[in-house]
């Protein structure tokens, strides 16, 4: 966007760094001046909310590795160290934990928020697969991340997470490298911790490089409309945006706090308290929340190399979006038959989380004494929908839908009071009557 | 022109050489990186034979050990379970094999009724739970893969039969365990 640099030093160090660096115009132009369309509801606000989780993990997660010893015999005690003797050891630990899912949570939201808004559509693809590659990043680094209090779950967590590679040719070579040895062991949680101490750094550099994709094409917008007008369409970033982001910031870390004093373990999972045993697999053995609905997918298909391909293929499939989606529109406020299936394909994701959390033989449909539908079916049809709605519903319905008139402008949706006014947007800001 | 096109060969030359070395150079200063990933002197040294009394095993029981940091089971079936096996050979298994491929080669009729195999079910390393499952052999809890008495996939999405490592009989009572094999 253009006609938004409008930083001019005024004290003579803050003019004489700028001639030599022009650090304080680009923090200005990106951050102060920065032009947002007037109309961003709530959903706008969890970049900025991941943001500020992305450093608080790295603050506390940089802490915790001053007391944490990533050897097998040392891994567990000196988590319940931190917690029992490390002054406020509990604390940091609880939000590093509680951190990492309120991050999922935020990007789950944020994700959702580009899918039902189109706004991996032309010209943002690449801002888009560099979310996708980010929201890779950090399921790697939170798998790490939970095999190091090295309990029950993180033992068997890793064992099963590792083995998806035995599936490909030479996968037994490449598992053993993995683990650095025959089995998951301590030179697998020695590497694990190291990769994950540069995991969120390296998160950290393709956020930036998001930011900066971002900010070459602009924000999209609850209308999908491009800025016509920056004048009429736009607020700066500040103050608009970055109160607008702090309110939302206050009320997430509300959610975040409450988890944290109250329910600290809720998230969590009780065998991770057990240490882990090499020789007993837990009865019961499920992924944290936020991997539920992959291994959902993982566990219906009745084939290994297939299950993996499939769960790994639901994060892929991601990344070509932009191309398989075939509508001119992209916002969903204005495309009918598009709302009815995004909301199927959410309730999917939500079934399939939950698929993944129940024992297998576990039967959901029943017909007297016999079983009509059983965990491994019902996720089969979820699979289905997940990727029929990524491979032939949104390629399709692009050619076949009849969307609802646009406004002409951002400034016109809002005068107009349209029937397109966002979910959650701020009662028409800066409205002249 | 003739001198001009020379000296340009020449510096071909020069460039593919240079580069040539370069691109060898670059491998070998990769090459430890990798290869420290691999395990260590210690985790190849811990793989050294290791000997099971089997008189301590009763029909009907078996025994767990951790090799290599992976269970080996070591199971003392009954006539019922050998038989039950046995009649299972024709059948249209997932990863065919007989029994008594499994049981040891050179396995006489009193040695065979040992089955030994490594605890890692073959789909995603869980350990299976023994006499358990549709075929009363073993049953995977973390996806629902059962095995038969002779430790062959017969249901669930495991792709191979759990996996019988290396080893041999010393005497009527003792067995030597090897070596671990891989399932592919």
């Amino acid at each position: 966007m253009q006609g938004h640099s409008t930083y001019v030093p005024k004290s003579s160090a803050a003019k004489w760094l700028e001639a030599r660096l022009p650090i304080i115009g680009l923090m200005h132009s990106s951050f102060v001046s920065y032009p947002t369309p007037k109309n961003l509801n709530y959903f706008w606000t969890f970049g900025g909310i991941l943001m500020v989780m992305l450093v608080a993990q790295i603050v506390t997660g940089i802490v915790l590795a001053m007391h944490y010893t990533p050897h097998v015999d040392f891994a567990f005690n000196s988590v319940e160290h931190i917690m029992r003797d490390v002054n406020y050891g509990w604390l940091l630990r609880y939000l590093h934990t509680n951190g990492a899912s309120m991050f999922f949570i935020a990007v789950y939201l944020h994700i959702f928020r580009g899918l039902y808004y189109g706004s991996y559509k032309a010209p943002r693809e690449v801002l888009w697969i560099l979310g996708v590659v980010i929201l890779l990043l950090m399921m790697a680094t939170a798998f790490m991340g939970y095999v190091l209090p090295w309990g029950q779950m993180s033992l068997w967590g890793a064992v099963v997470i590792t083995n998806f590679f035995s599936a490909f040719p030479f996968g037994e070579t490449l598992v053993t490298w993995l683990w650095g040895g025959y089995s998951v062991d301590n030179p697998t949680l020695n590497r694990f911790f190291s990769l994950h101490y540069l995991l969120p750094f390296m998160i950290f550099g393709v956020v930036i490089l998001h930011v900066w994709a971002l900010h070459v094409v602009g924000q999209n917008n609850p209308t999908g409309v491009e800025v016509k007008n920056l004048t009429k369409d736009t607020v700066p970033f500040t103050p608009y945006a970055t109160v607008k982001d702090a309110f939302a910031m206050v009320c997430f870390f509300i959610v975040f706090a409450w988890f944290v004093f109250y329910h600290p373990n809720y998230l969590g999972h009780a065998d991770n308290y057990i240490p882990a045993d090499a020789l007993k697999t837990p009865a019961h053995i499920v992924p944290e929340w936020y991997f539920l609905p992959f291994y959902g997918i993982l566990r219906s298909v009745p084939d290994k190399l297939g299950g993996v391909l499939l769960m790994g293929g639901a994060i892929v499939i991601l990344a070509f979006l932009p191309w398989l989606d075939t509508s001119k529109i992209r916002s969903g406020s204005y495309r009918p038959t598009f709302r009815i299936f995004f909301w199927i394909f959410v309730m999917v994701c939500v079934l399939l989380g939950w698929a993944g959390s129940q024992d297998t033989s576990r039967a959901v449909l029943t017909f007297g004494q016999t079983t009509i539908l059983d965990i491994v079916g019902f996720g089969q049809i979820l699979t289905l929908y997940y990727f029929a709605y990524f491979l032939i519903i949104l390629p399709l319905l692009g050619l076949f839908e009849r969307p609802d008139a646009l406004p002409a402008s951002i400034a016109d949706s809002i005068l107009s009071g349209s029937h397109a006014m966002p979910m959650g947007a701020a009662a028409s800001p800066e409205r002249k009557v | 022109m003739t001198s001009i096109k020379t000296e340009e060969t020449r510096r071909d030359f020069l460039y593919l050489a240079t580069g040539a070395v370069g691109a060898v150079g670059v491998a070998s200063a990769i090459w430890p990186f990798v290869a420290q990933l691999g395990p260590d002197a210690g985790a190849r040294a811990a793989g050294a034979p290791v000997d099971v009394d089997l008189s301590q095993i009763p029909e009907g029981q078996s025994v767990t050990l951790k090799w290599r940091g992976l269970p080996i089971f070591v199971r003392h079936r009954t006539a019922k379970e050998i038989e039950a096996a046995r009649a299972d050979d024709g059948k249209g298994l997932p990863d065919p094999q007989k029994d008594v491929d499994r049981v040891g080669k050179f396995a006489n009729a009193d040695q065979s009724k040992w089955i030994i195999v490594q605890g890692s079910c073959t789909h995603l390393g869980c350990i299976p739970v023994k006499n358990s499952g549709d075929y009363n052999g073993w049953y995977c809890p973390c996806h629902g893969s059962h095995y038969d008495t002779s430790g062959r996939i017969r249901k669930g999405p495991a792709p191979k039969n759990l996996v019988v490592p290396e080893f041999s009989f010393v005497s009527a009572t003792s067995v030597r365990i090897t070596g671990t094999r891989s399932a592919a």
